[in-house]
């Protein structure tokens, strides 16, 4: 996987290292009780939702999912952004109207998603066509939508009915599936019977595309090459990752379920990125190490910064549900 | 013209007003024109913005959210309004929460062929708005005449929340009356109206039901020299609750009419309001006239048995005006 470019590979490396520091310190937040609900790691799929994050640019969309911290930080959430809403803080995006990984601002692209699996394809899919027919976009050129789903979300019908309504569209739409082996503690032979999930794009009449989820160039290569497929106008693709959940579905989960021999199949990401990185000369021991120190210094500062914020104010909350306010008299012009 | 007639004209008027708008559903582009011809002739006016979706209501639904947050004012048309539940989860679970979860609008507009016809059984006769009104995100209106069709059409498409539009079938094509879309001078959306001035009960009803309320205004006035007064919601949710009230004030008794089921609707909601808030005014308990408590049923007979009408409407009146 040597066509990566090497300022890509280091940018994904970073933003691995950045989702990963994030993610642990939030884990670690929960621990101090300082967060309400749990939090959810995406510990082993930085990779593969990295890859997706940074080769997406300004104007692109992005629905991320529980595990696409990487994701997000490669489309540019910063840490603060992320730590406030985990923290409910009402400086942040959601000012603690929703929380942890429900959070994103319709103005950047980056979706803030409802958890109900599968219900953020059909939206990703809405933006992209509501741009072709306002003449928005640039033929061969193409803003594009990634949706993340995983192994579990790939069986409900919002999924399926937002896919095939894309491919119907020919839409610049990437589905990235991360198939982490389970559905929270479901194993994948209760989830599915075809043999491998890249067979469903055949169905849908969509490019598919897989990859070693735990090896980040594979990532960065096949999610590359996807996106730039739908960029071009090849319509819709379905980049399936193999890999593993390294870590209980939220904090609340221990994760016990996960078998043995299913752990000894996937390796770690990140760990084994920086190795090879390392070892292939791209980054030297100490640039490691000067990156991880960056990272927990912004994420740090975002955690101090978050924690001194105002909470959501009960008596000052505007509860309105609706825009207008006086709806005997909205009227048309 | 005919209440369909004016769904079309104000689909129309939005297509050439408005270069936001697109129409997307089941079976809507030419030459066949929805399955009820709401959008007969539209897709060959408008080029690439009447568009065919496949049989996926929840698509459908999120790609109008999609849609109306990049900018455009998206009308989703749900064939049977039945069919909507496929999409209760981008209508009230996304749609429905976009606004307060991150204060930005979703105006979409979707709109469901509701109310029964003869024989259409279980699945395509159904009233929906007790599921969508019940969850404060969303706007739930149902035009009972054929002005309040085009207005609160082109209304709808103007709030910027997104508005559940309840088109009654039977009404699509057994509803004419003239009227002029050029007046500027018609209810806003959310505006309850009184379509008969009464003083001795009040009616409240929506969508097809008014039309029942005002037939038994008539023969209650006839027949027995009461004097009923017949509001018409328009708008299911929110409730302008100052109209109900001050049209009860002026009565004293008050009967709520729907064609839907009576548990937790909007007959239950405004009986409630009522009881809180029209307590003083109340010579006599409120009454309420719903659908069966079945699923409705296929047979004519027990369809038209299903419910209330205008003589139920006139039994209940003569009935509370003896309390």
């Amino acid at each position: 996987m040597l066509m990566n470019d090497p300022a890509d590979r280091i940018r994904l490396f970073k933003v691995m290292v950045l989702a990963r520091t994030c993610d642990d310190r939030m884990a670690k937040l929960k621990a101090q009780n300082e967060v309400a609900g749990s939090v959810f790691v995406g510990r082993g799929q930085e990779a593969f939702s990295g890859s997706a994050g940074i080769r997406l640019r300004p104007g692109d969309l992005f629905a991320p999912l529980i595990r696409d911290q990487a994701g997000r930080f490669g489309f540019g959430e910063t840490p603060l952004e992320a730590v406030r809403t985990v923290l409910g803080r009402r400086t942040g995006a959601m000012r603690g109207r929703d929380g942890n990984v429900h959070r994103g601002d319709w103005g950047t692209g980056l979706l803030p998603m409802v958890s109900h699996l599968g219900a953020m394809v059909a939206p990703v899919v809405g933006t992209l066509l509501s741009r072709r027919l306002a003449g928005k976009q640039r033929d061969g050129d193409l803003s594009v939508g990634v949706a993340a789903i995983g192994d579990g979300g790939m069986n409900t019908g919002a999924l399926h009915e937002a896919v095939n309504a894309a491919a119907v569209e020919r839409l610049p739409l990437i589905l990235l599936v991360a198939d982490n082996q389970y559905a929270y503690s479901t194993t994948s032979d209760r989830t599915y019977a075809c043999k491998h999930l890249v067979e469903r794009a055949v169905g849908y009449g969509v490019a598919g595309h897989r990859c070693d989820g735990t090896d980040a160039d594979a990532c960065l290569a096949t999610v590359g090459a996807a996106i730039a497929a739908a960029r071009a106008g090849g319509g819709p693709q379905m980049v399936v990752a193999d890999l593993l959940r390294l870590a209980g579905h939220g904090t609340h989960d221990d994760a016990s379920y996960v078998a043995e021999d299913v752990k000894s199949r996937f390796g770690d990401c990140l760990q084994m990125y920086e190795r090879t990185l390392v070892q292939q000369g791209a980054l030297s021991a100490d640039a490691v190490a000067a990156i991880r120190d960056e990272a927990r210094k912004q994420v740090e500062a975002a955690v101090v910064q978050a924690l001194a914020e105002p909470q959501p104010d009960p008596a000052s909350e505007d509860w309105s549900a609706r825009s207008e306010r006086d709806l005997v008299n909205v009227r048309s012009a | 013209m005919k209440y369909l007639e004016a769904i079309r004209l104000a689909l129309s008027d939005l297509l050439a007003s408005d270069s936001r708008v697109f129409i997307y559903g089941q079976d809507i582009a030419g030459p066949f024109g929805g399955a009820f011809k709401a959008t007969k002739g539209l897709s060959e006016r408008f080029p690439g913005r009447v568009l065919n979706s496949p049989i996926s209501e929840d698509a459908m639904t999120g790609i109008a959210i999609g849609a109306a947050m990049d900018g455009a004012r998206p009308i989703v048309e749900y064939q049977f309004g039945d069919f909507a539940s496929v999409a209760f989860n981008q209508l009230v679970n996304h749609a429905g929460s976009i606004f307060y979860r991150t204060g930005r609008s979703c105006p979409i507009v979707a709109r469901f062929p509701v109310g029964g016809t003869p024989g259409g059984g279980p699945f395509h006769c159904q009233m929906p708005e007790a599921w969508l009104s019940n969850h404060p995100g969303l706007v739930v209106v149902a035009p009972a005449t054929v002005a309040d069709a085009y207005f609160m059409l082109k209304d709808a498409i103007a709030c910027r929340d997104p508005v559940c539009f309840l088109e009654h079938k039977y009404l699509y094509y057994h509803l004419e009356a003239d009227f002029d879309p050029q007046t500027a001078d018609h209810p806003g959306l959310g505006r309850a109206v009184v379509r008969r001035a009464g003083d001795d009960l009040t009616i409240v009803a929506y969508s097809g039901m008014v039309h029942h309320a005002i037939a038994a205004a008539a023969e209650l006035e006839a027949s027995y020299g009461i004097s009923a007064e017949v509001v018409d919601l328009r708008c299911v949710r929110p409730l302008d609750e100052e109209t109900i009230l001050a049209s009860l004030s002026r009565t004293g008794r008050i009967i709520i009419a729907s064609e839907g089921w009576p548990f937790g609707g909007p007959t239950a909601e405004i009986a409630a309001l009522v009881a809180e808030k029209g307590f003083a005014f109340l010579d006599a308990p409120p009454v309420r006239l719903c659908a069966r408590d079945t699923p409705i049923p296929f047979h004519p007979e027990l369809f038209s048995a299903h419910h209330p009408d205008d003589q139920a409407i006139v039994q209940a009146a003569l009935d509370l005006a003896k309390y």
